[in-house]
């Protein structure tokens, strides 16, 4: 394993001319090549250069992760190239400057590219006043129902109304009525009246969920979106078009009527559902979760998440989630129990603990775990669940940290190989203590674990023989779960953790690439972070004084795992670092 | 006198002319074909050599022929655009989607003399070494599809289409596409996207030139019905002579499709530049006058979405004076000579060469509200200007036109139309809906006007009367 951490891989752009050109008067040197949606590198359009140059052009349709259309006009901006005299050469001012002939059209910033020496425009009369005319178009039909629109808050069609739009409208005429409450699948609704057709969710669900499930019907101002006829739309990459609708035609029936936007807290997460780990926002408040939405990151998820990663929220608000310590069934205090299991294993004999952690803990936590299983020369694994993979995002590995397990030493490269041995530990008698985090681990009648309804099944590897029978022969279970399950049943001790939505923490995906997660919400009950209640764990039963922070958590960790050398919590950024695995 | 010049038409309505092959070899069809094909490798002056497919090529650049379809662009630029070294095949694609309201001229050729297009499209195609061409037949046009195919199994019979054209080598197959019925199908861009099984949005330019970009991502030609038959004869008597034909700038011929309020509408064809819109409308050659007792109210020029000319409207057109020298004569709207450039000299177009003639009999304020509903039904919607756009000046005018006016409706109508055109759409659909709608409402202001402020008028006695 090489040491070696990278961040994101972008392309060398030293090797990409640059070209000058001029936004609103002031010169900036862009790239003549910009990667387009689809990753291949194409020429600079005027939007790009804007955006490189932080000015503002307003646009519906343009998608940086779409193919271009042109179609909203919004982007429509003024330009100049340098005039050529009849010769084709240059022609100067007096002042030695070029002279800049000026088009007479408008043209679509979002596909034009730019050439050397060109001018735009955004801010000059005729630019104002051709958003003022394409916003009361879009307007004219528009129902204007904001009080009672989801998208409310985060609309762009307000946001422009308000930067760009003008205060009243003309129209006196009746407006094209459309349908509304269409019930486009099993997770979309679509009002047409609120569409402006700038088909961005067509282009994603075709070009980038490979679905060509979404299209226009009708002409000119009748235009609808629309499925064909008796068939929904209903594949894992839905509820994306409720992200890149820019208005509130789309909407999630999950999120639909749930809470204004602006109410939301939005919290920098990573979806624990599969080793992609997607970067999401998660929007709650006042401790209830209402969303998740993807948060962007070329290095992992570029814009979208599936859908059954987005909805895997459902379970952190569940009213039998674990909230007490209990010691024997009864009822304790944190400090209470975790004395008595630092004296028991600090007692136990080498060789006779075995730990059974999960690969949807953190790096910080598998960490600490495997400072005790060194200290107590205990044997350990993890459970591997494997599900179906797709082309876009989902892997077939739905544990988060898979790699965080095999990093930090938890398991074998194959994972669940040290099962078998630590079932046949506990029958012969020489195992007699198991510390098991976040797995249910009796041998189940049906191997399979659904995740919730309706969404990705994860299978769960079941070749052990660890059986309820068998765990009664243990001395000492001690348990840290969420939910209730059969093993917490069982187990001497539970200790009640966190959601990753409760705490911060960082995984490290499929790919390599290590990425933090914040706290969105707060822990029902007693319920503690993982990595808390370790550290203390640890300094009793080693001696050894950690960090009491996540951050220092981290930076010690990184010191002493070579696979994570030289990175910082800090240096994780909002997006991660991509390290060797 | 002006006269008819028929080069197009020549045998088209001759008595015993039939659309079918023998016809049409029993008057000398196929031989420009066979000229063309004949061409050799020449060896320029300077050394260089020109393909036979190069010299075709410069024969229409010389000839100086201009689009017949409606932006008046030279075929020979337009040709000379295409990309021919991406090792992608080229494509041409007849658009013979004549949809422009009051147009009716491709489809004379089409239903009389389909022989004469397809000639003119082999010869283009050999020209610019296309191999697979389409005829794009608008939807409502059922019998010009019908005699097109039997027209194709003809030439593929005789060997003019097909493998090894009369033994030259070369390969070409032509195939006929029928629209589904939309007017946005005429749009290049669209009709490709329509050809190629989607919806006929047009494309963005840039990226998508035909010449580079066009039907399946390949480089594509698209002409007019007219200016392909043209080619036949360009080839036949070279570029050089075509040229002669009309005027400098505005060469060959064009058939006008003449109609409205004159007592012999109908198509007539003319050499380019060669007959005034007086001529046009009042000759006994071609429109023979109004109807008795009507003075004449408005020409729509060049189709639908050209702008309207109002009786007796002057404007200045540039002219040489017998030295030479260039200078500005007031010209009377009916004296201007039907071309392409004197008709742009005076703020409108000879487009598709459809002349719609109205008398004053006409209620101008219906006649653009019956426009505008068509504009507004046949908009593909795609972008924004012009999708909500269209409809809004129709809701107005069908307000206007049905007792709901308001004197400010005029004002209303041009702010509306304004948010339109000038490149502020993908396509020129922007333009063609919102022109009729500005030069309606600027030269006839006061009768939408007095319309609105009647309706208004009426409407306050009515609540009046309430009280």
């Amino acid at each position: 394993m090489s040491t070696a951490a990278t961040t994101e891989i972008k392309p060398a752009l030293t090797a990409i001319e640059h070209i000058k050109v001029k936004v609103d008067g002031r010169e900036i040197e862009v790239p003549r090549l910009i990667a387009d949606w689809s990753g291949k590198l194409t020429p600079t359009t005027m939007i790009q250069a804007c955006e490189l140059a932080k000015t503002d052009v307003p646009h519906y349709c343009w998608h940086p992760k779409l193919p271009v259309v042109g179609n909203c006009r919004m982007c429509l901006v003024e330009f100049g190239t340098p005039a050529l005299g009849p010769d084709r050469k240059p022609v100067f001012n007096p002042d030695g400057t070029p002279k800049i002939a000026k088009s007479p059209r408008p043209a679509i910033s979002c596909a034009t590219p730019i050439s050397p020496g060109m001018e735009i425009y955004t801010k000059t009369p005729a630019v104002k006043q051709m958003r003022e005319g394409v916003l009361e178009s879009l307007l004219i039909n528009h129902p204007l129902d904001c009080p009672i629109c989801d998208q409310a808050g985060e609309c762009k069609l307000q946001e422009y109304s308000v930067d760009y739009g003008q205060s009243s409208s003309r129209f006196v005429e009746t407006k094209v009525h459309k349908p509304k409450a269409v019930d486009l699948g099993p997770r979309i609704m679509l009002d047409a009246e609120r569409c402006i057709l700038c088909t961005r969710c067509i282009r994603f669900t075709r070009d980038i969920a490979g679905d060509d499930a979404l299209g226009i019907v009708n002409r000119g101002s009748y235009n609808t979106i629309a499925t064909f006829p008796g068939i929904p739309f209903d594949n894992n990459y839905t509820l994306n078009t409720v992200d890149v609708c820019p208005v509130g035609a789309l909407t999630s029936k999950d999120f639909r009527f749930q809470m204004r936007a602006w109410f939301l807290k939005e919290t920098k997460s990573v979806c624990t559902s599969c080793a992609t780990g997607c970067n999401v926002l998660i929007g709650s408040r006042e401790e209830k979760i209402f969303r998740y939405t993807p948060r962007d990151n070329d290095a992992v998820n570029a814009s979208w998440m599936c859908d059954a990663g987005r909805l895997n929220y459902k379970w952190i608000a569940r009213a039998d989630r674990l909230k007490e310590v209990l010691v024997r069934g009864q009822k304790s205090t944190w400090k209470a129990a975790l004395n008595e299991i630092s004296d028991k294993l600090k007692n136990a004999q080498a060789g006779s603990v075995a730990i059974i952690a999960s690969a949807r803990q953190t790096n910080e936590e598998l960490w600490l775990i495997s400072k005790l299983k060194s200290k107590l020369g205990a044997i350990s694994d993890s459970i591997p669940r494997v599900g179906e993979a797709d082309k876009l995002l989902v892997s077939a590995d739905k544990n988060p940290n898979t790699n965080g397990a095999r990093i930090t030493g938890i398991c074998f490269t194959e994972m669940g190989i040290n099962l078998v041995k630590i079932s046949d530990g506990i029958a012969s008698g020489k195992i007699k203590t198991l510390i098991v985090f976040g797995e249910n681990i009796v041998k189940r009648a049906v191997a399979n674990e659904k995740l919730r309804e309706r969404e990705t099944v994860s299978e769960v590897v079941d070749e052990h023989a660890i059986t309820a029978e068998l765990l009664a022969k243990l001395d000492t279970l001690i348990v840290s779960d969420i939910l209730p399950n059969e093993t917490t049943k069982l187990a001497h001790y539970v200790l009640p953790g966190c959601a990753p939505a409760e705490k911060r923490g960082s995984f490290t995906n499929g790919k390599g690439r290590v990425q933090k997660f914040m706290k969105a919400v707060e822990a029902p009950g007693d319920a503690r972070a993982e990595w808390e209640f370790l550290h203390d764990l640890v300094h009793n039963v080693t001696g050894q004084n950690g960090f009491v922070t996540i951050e220092g958590l981290f930076n010690q960790m990184a010191k002493e795992i070579p696979v994570f050398m030289g990175v910082t919590w800090q240096a994780l950024g909002d997006t991660g670092v991509t390290v060797q695995i | 006198m002006a006269q008819e010049y028929k080069l197009i038409l020549k045998h088209a309505d001759e008595s015993g002319y039939t659309p079918d092959i023998e016809c049409y070899l029993r008057h000398g069809g196929y031989n420009d074909l066979k000229k063309a094909l004949a061409f050799q490798t020449k060896t320029l002056a300077d050394g260089k050599t020109q393909s036979p497919q190069e010299q075709l090529r410069q024969e229409v650049m010389t000839s100086n022929l201009r689009g017949r379809g409606g932006a008046g662009f030279s075929c020979g630029l337009k040709w000379s655009f295409v990309d021919r070294k991406s090792g992608k095949p080229i494509y041409l694609i007849c658009n013979a989607d004549e949809s422009e309201p009051g147009t009716f001229k491709d489809r004379q050729i089409i239903h009389k003399d389909p022989h004469q297009l397809i000639e003119g499209m082999i010869i283009s195609c050999y020209a610019n070494d296309v191999k697979l061409a389409y005829i794009y037949i608008r939807g409502e046009m059922p019998e010009g599809a019908k005699i097109l195919n039997q027209a194709l199994k003809e030439a593929r019979a005789k060997n003019f289409l097909g493998k090894n054209i009369l033994g030259t080598g070369y390969d070409l197959e032509i195939y006929v596409h029928r629209g589904a019925g939309a007017y946005i199908c005429g749009e290049e861009t669209g009709l490709i996207e329509s050809l190629e099984g989607k919806r006929p949005y047009p494309r963005i330019k840039p990226p998508y030139f035909p010449a580079v970009l066009g039907l399946w991502m390949c480089p594509t030609i698209v002409n007019n019905v007219e200016t392909l038959c043209n080619v036949k004869h360009i080839v036949g008597m070279g570029g050089l002579e075509f040229a002669k034909l009309g005027t400098p700038n505005n060469t060959g011929t064009r058939i006008v499709s003449l109609s409205g309020h004159v007592k012999r509408p109908g198509y007539y064809e003319i050499e380019v530049g060669k007959a005034t819109l007086r001529e046009l409308l009042y000759d006994k050659n071609f429109g023979g006058g109004l109807r008795e007792g009507r003075q004449l109210k408005a020409i729509i020029p060049g189709g639908s979405s050209s702008k309207v000319l109002k009786a007796g409207e002057k404007f200045k057109l540039k002219k040489k004076d017998a030295e030479g020298k260039e200078i500005l004569v007031e010209t009377d709207m009916l004296d201007l000579p039907y071309d392409f450039d004197s008709l742009a000299q005076a703020g409108t177009m000879s487009g598709s060469s459809a002349i719609i003639v109205m008398d004053d009999s006409v209620d101008i304020v219906n006649a653009l509200a019956n426009l505008s509903e068509f504009y507004a039904h046949e908009s593909c919607g795609q972008c924004t200007p012009c999708r909500e756009g269209s409809l809004w000046m129709n809701k107005t005018l069908h307000r206007l036109t049905h007792g709901e006016g308001r004197a400010q409706d005029a004002e209303y109508l041009v702010k509306i139309a304004d948010n339109i055109p000038g490149g502020r759409t993908i396509c020129a659909f922007g333009e063609a809906c919102s022109w009729p709608v500005q030069s309606f409402v600027a030269k006839f202001k006061d009768e939408f006007i007095a319309k609105g402020a009647a309706d208004e008028e009426r409407h306050s006695k009515e609540v009046t009367g309430h009280n």
